[in-house]
């Protein structure tokens, strides 16, 4: 019985290596057919467009397959600084793009800014907390979700708030009533609409790309006027280290081209036009 | 003395197996302490983030380990005991947090005692609202950790031999006194492990909270929270964290350890 038990053992040890080797071979031989992987890591705010986007391309290009990672944009920027080598990185804030411009990550002169992006206030459609202006957000008991400071849109929050702050409209109150009507700092804008959905909060700041068009019969928007609001400008580029630097270029292309505009206008984001 | 060769090979062939293992579970730990010179990682002692959630931690370990103890015992004790229709039922529901993914059972709390939840809808009535409050945190822990101790508890009890409870008993002790005299002396040192466990596991919860009571510092934010939320701004802040929870860990583990270390 147990020698049975053993040979079994070794021979699906056998069966493993042979197919890793199968597979080693494969690639070498065959390569020109083999469909090509691109890795992108994307700002979790991108998500719906992205995915759209890449699906978009993939059925135009049948020999490429894109597998995109969604994360907060600094734990990408992390992930690529101890090690991890996508093609395509697409950050939703300059500062994390630079950091690994400085540090040599990016091939620099692939990168430049693609998207527009600002702020927006969301609150779920029963609305049961009566939130219909800005100004709503300052009341007591009003359950507010933000982001926290060190994300892009948690940062952004601030700055609007700020902003508002300065203005004798609003005023210094305003930020801190509103403030502290914050029950929860979320580090992606992914896990906010969830929480509003479920009903658990009654406000949140998030961008205003992040309510997806399948749930705006769930989920109502307040904007927030542009002397209030701020411009967070997505930023794109192939990494130093990817070897795919053409199919790289190709996506890149689509992605700022007429199509992936479009889907990304669909999704609440403003392209910015290129010249070259 | 044979036997005595057979015994040192035997060890001698292990020996990497082992050494292998322990370098695996070293070495990850070790590099924390490594990434970190000392000045920074005292600089990050007097980040506010750090003391609250350090604090804040500890506390909601400490009292979802207590509700632990004092709910978990008698359900323990019972199933050790006694049998009764359904009681794989309940069994297998008490260990089910075990293999729920913590985001699950985050779900599930948040469905449950959520202000749209099962109860919560209820308590709402009253003005009473759990979720994403410091008590969502304590339910969180209690949930996902009950089961380390309520298993170690029942095979505790269990084996715990009856004939010292009976001789108790025939001495006129009363079933109180015999089970707080003799049962859980006896069965001591396999409830403090499992309430250890059960302590450790509440310590390094973080899917159920940050899903259930959400992440805010100094009410929901515990170090698990915490090492997550400052990694995305200041490296060297979640490092300091996480090497603070890898020494309390170990800390509160071993000297438990020792003191429970009384030869019966």
């Amino acid at each position: 019985m147990k020698r049975i038990a053993l040979s079994t053992c070794i021979l699906s040890v056998l069966m493993i290596a042979a197919l890793v080797i199968a597979g080693c071979t494969d690639s070498g031989l065959v390569g020109e057919t083999r469909p090509t992987t691109l890795t992108v890591f994307c700002a979790a705010s991108l998500t719906g467009a992205f995915t759209d986007i890449a699906q978009a391309y993939e059925d135009k290009n049948p020999d490429v397959k894109i597998d995109l990672v969604f994360d907060g944009t600094q734990a990408l920027r992390t992930q690529i600084e101890q090690g991890a080598s996508p093609d395509i990185f697409v950050s939703a804030n300059p500062k994390h793009m630079d950091a690994l411009k400085a540090a040599g990550f990016m091939e620099n002169q692939t990168v430049f800014y693609f998207l527009e992006n600002g702020m927006a206030v969301i609150i779920p459609a029963e609305n049961t907390a009566g939130i219909t202006r800005l100004s709503d957000l300052a009341k007591p008991g009003v359950k507010l979700v933000i982001g926290t400071k060190d994300v892009p849109f948690g940062s952004y929050t601030r700055q609007v708030l700020d902003k508002m702050a300065a203005d004798p409209r609003y005023g210094q109150e305003y930020k801190d009533a509103v403030m502290a009507n914050v029950i929860s700092e979320e580090t992606a804008v992914s896990s906010v609409v969830p929480k509003l959905m479920l009903g658990e909060a009654d406000a949140a700041f998030v961008y205003k790309s992040d309510v997806q068009p399948g749930d705006r019969d769930k989920v109502s928007q307040i904007e927030i006027p542009e002397e209030y609001n701020v411009v967070a400008r997505y930023p794109l580029g192939i990494l130093a280290e990817s070897d795919q630097v053409d199919t790289s270029a190709d996506f890149i292309k689509f992605v700022t081209g007429p199509e992936g505009n479009a889907i990304m206008v669909k999704y609440g984001f403003d392209p910015i036009e290129q010249t070259q | 003395m044979r036997e005595r060769f057979g015994e040192n090979g035997l060890i001698l062939f292990l020996a990497p197996l082992i050494i292998l293992f322990l370098l695996f579970l070293t070495i990850p730990v070790a590099s924390l302490f490594l990434r970190i010179t000392p000045a920074a990682f005292i600089e990050s002692l007097g980040n506010p983030v750090v003391l609250d959630a350090l604090l804040l931690s500890l506390g909601t370990a400490t009292l979802s380990t207590c509700i632990v103890i004092l709910m978990g015992t008698p359900l323990s004790y019972l199933n050790a005991r006694t049998t009764y229709p359904g009681k794989e039922v309940v069994d297998t529901l008490t260990d089910l947090p075990i293999v729920m993914p913590p985001a699950v059972a985050g779900i599930a709390l948040l469905m449950a005692f959520g202000r749209r939840g099962v109860i919560g809808e209820y308590l709402d009535m009253f003005g009473l609202q759990i979720a994403f409050t410091t008590l969502a945190v304590i339910l969180a822990q209690v949930f996902v950790a009950s089961p380390f101790y309520i298993r170690q508890a029942r095979a505790s009890f269990e084996a715990v031999d009856r004939t010292f409870e009976d001789a108790a008993r025939t001495l006129g002790a009363g079933r109180l006194r015999v089970f707080f005299r003799v049962t859980v002396p006896i069965a001591w040192s396999g409830l403090v492990s499992g309430a250890i466990l059960t302590f450790a596991r509440a310590l390094g919860e973080f899917g159920a909270t940050i899903m259930f009571a959400g992440n805010y510092q100094g009410r929901t934010q515990t170090m698990p929270l915490a090492i997550y939320t400052t990694m995305q701004g200041d490296l060297n802040d979640a490092i300091s964290l996480a090497i603070i929870l890898v020494i309390i860990s170990f800390g509160v583990i071993l000297l438990v350890k020792y003191i429970t270390r009384r030869p019966i």
